[in-house]
């Protein structure tokens, strides 16, 4: 039996054309002959993959048909593509800032939160919940006086009241160069209007983006403060090979209003999804963290921490420390950078390291 | 009916590509799985190639002879894009997102892998259609996937009979089945 003729008899047998007699027949055969049999049932699964394709083929023209149907009827609505861009886009920025580290820790995300929910009533879509309970707001607020009285109580003079500046946002950078430049996520920065940094003593300095780069998500802020006092010898240097794998890191941050330590090792080479402009780093961290240096034993700066994969434990990812080199290069003529040559912190115990370059760490906070 | 009737009467529907079932799905859970997209980083767009993709994945399991459905319509839908969305993102390195609505989610793991190899299957099958060049492809097409009937086919394709036709179909079909499988014995 050739092949075309073993195909129409499986085609026959399948949709139920032949007769009792031949079906006898056709099973018979089949038994008796293995190669036959073999043959068979490769094109009886084959036939059964053309049947499968044809049926989700027809299945997903029905699916277009409703969609467009109910496109014209106006319940699935493109038109709100154009009208949500803005919405989107802002929504984009409220997200990354926590996206940066998905878990709903700190303040930060609380009252994004808020703003979220805010926006999503004037929206008027379906009201969303985040999963923040909004008790945790006026509790943090609670927290926060109670923590200023008894500070005051602790210095025992009324501090004079900070400049009413309601963040929406916070994270981490940190001075590339004395003269108040400050390097940080460019998905920290963007789209703010006001930005804020504030070292580990509570002072604030105004500041504003000098560069800005999406790709590479860094971005340079520089205080135009006159209160800030420019800082001679930054400890830290940057080295421009990459490290490797294995190699015990750790960072300084604020995912909470107080600098946090955290250490890990470098898990990987590459970043997401093969990203070679920046390092998987296994640490622990939170929103907040974004922005943040990421030191190595020596003390030298080889990563910006960028951000953190929501599904899965410790998998950070950092930008390499020598893409800071072109972004410097790239900054506009009238803004220039001295990046710091030499590295004091080296054979310093840990404790020591910190304590020399926490002061040039920063806290990015805006609106 | 009550609610459990009438969903099994609309899976029943959806199993039988009733495009009546299709239309009263869409209307119940399409705003709501835009707006999840919407606000997580994605357009209108997205949320429409996101809820066919679900459509179809409810299609599989709704035709899957040990269908059963452990949750209500609307949740296994939202898990479903939900899942399927979070895939994406990942896949363009966009940033995860960070806000959900608070619904109920079901574990759709298993069903979305399925879905997946079901997937790379019908792209070989249609990967072969494409390779094995006219008329053929238009032959197979007709037939096998319009099911439209030999004396039709012999019409449109200006075969002389029904049987000529018939015969060319069978050669054709030889054919993409030996792409189909040389490629799918490549991907095992």
């Amino acid at each position: 039996m050739d092949d075309t003729l073993l195909l129409d008899a499986i085609e026959r047998y399948r949709s139920g054309e032949m007769s009792p007699q031949e079906i006898i027949f056709f099973e018979e055969l089949r038994k008796n002959n293995p190669d036959i049999d073999q043959l068979a049932a490769e094109h009886n699964f084959f036939l059964g993959e053309l049947d499968k394709l044809s049926e989700i083929k027809n299945y997903r023209h029905n699916l277009n048909e409703v969609e467009n149907k109910l496109a014209n009827e106006g319940v699935i609505s493109l038109k709100e593509a154009k009208a949500k861009t803005k919405i989107v886009y802002l929504w984009n920025r409220y997200r990354r800032t926590i996206a940066v580290a998905a878990s709903i820790a700190g303040i930060v995300s609380i009252s994004t939160a808020t703003i979220v929910s805010m926006y999503s009533e004037s929206k008027k879509v379906e009201v969303i919940t985040p999963l923040v309970d909004h008790q945790l707001k006026q509790f943090a607020n609670k927290l926060n006086q109670i923590e200023t009285k008894l500070n005051d109580a602790a210095v025992g003079i009324k501090t004079p009241a900070k400049p009413k500046f309601e963040a929406n946002f916070r994270a981490t950078g940190f001075l590339v160069d004395g003269d108040g430049y400050i390097i940080t996520n460019a998905h920290v920065v963007d789209n703010a209007k006001n930005i804020i940094v504030e070292n580990k003593k509570g002072e604030q300095f105004s500041a504003k983006p000098v560069y800005s780069n999406k790709i590479t998500d860094l971005a340079i802020l520089k205080i135009d403060d006159t209160l800030f006092k420019k800082v001679t010898n930054l400890p830290y240097t940057f080295p421009k090979y990459s490290a490797e794998l294995g190699e015990h890191i750790f960072t300084l941050g604020y995912p909470r209003e107080e600098v946090v330590y955290g250490e890990g090792y470098l898990s990987a080479k590459s970043g997401y999804f093969g990203d070679t402009t920046s390092y998987q780093i296994s640490i622990s961290v939170n929103p907040g963290n974004s922005g943040g240096p990421v030191m190595n034993k020596n003390g030298e700066i080889i990563g910006i921490i960028s951000s953190k994969e929501t599904n899965a434990d410790g998998v950070v990812f950092a930008i390499k420390s020598k893409n800071i080199y072109s972004a410097v290069k790239e900054l506009k003529d009238d803004e220039s950078i001295k990046l710091p040559s030499v590295n004091s912190l080296r054979g310093l115990d840990r404790v020591h390291q910190i304590q020399k370059m926490e002061d040039f760490v920063f806290m990015v906070k805006g609106n | 009916m009550n609610i459990y009737e009438q969903e099994k009467a609309l899976l029943a529907g959806l199993a039988a590509n009733d495009t009546n079932a299709i239309e009263t799905i869409y209307r119940d859970n399409y705003t709501t799985i835009q707006a999840f997209i919407v606000k997580n980083n994605g357009y209108p767009e997205d949320a429409r190639d996101i809820f066919q993709e679900a459509m179809i994945v409810l299609f599989e399991k709704a035709k899957s002879d040990s269908f059963a459905l452990s949750c209500q319509i609307k949740t296994y839908l939202y898990s479903v894009c939900r899942r399927l969305w979070l895939k994406r993102l990942q896949q363009q390195s966009r940033y995860y997102p960070a806000f959900e609505l608070a619904k109920e989610t079901v574990q759709v793991e298993d069903e979305i892998e399925a879905h997946e190899k079901l997937n790379e299957d019908f792209s070989l099958m249609e990967k072969a259609l494409n390779n094995i060049g006219e008329p053929c492809k238009s032959i197979l097409e007709a037939y096998y996937l319009q099911k439209k009937s030999m004396p039709e086919i012999a019409d449109t394709f200006g075969y002389t009979n029904a049987d000529n036709a018939k015969t060319q179909k069978y050669k054709c079909l030889m054919r993409l089945k030996k792409i189909f499988f040389a490629q799918y014995k490549n991907g095992e």
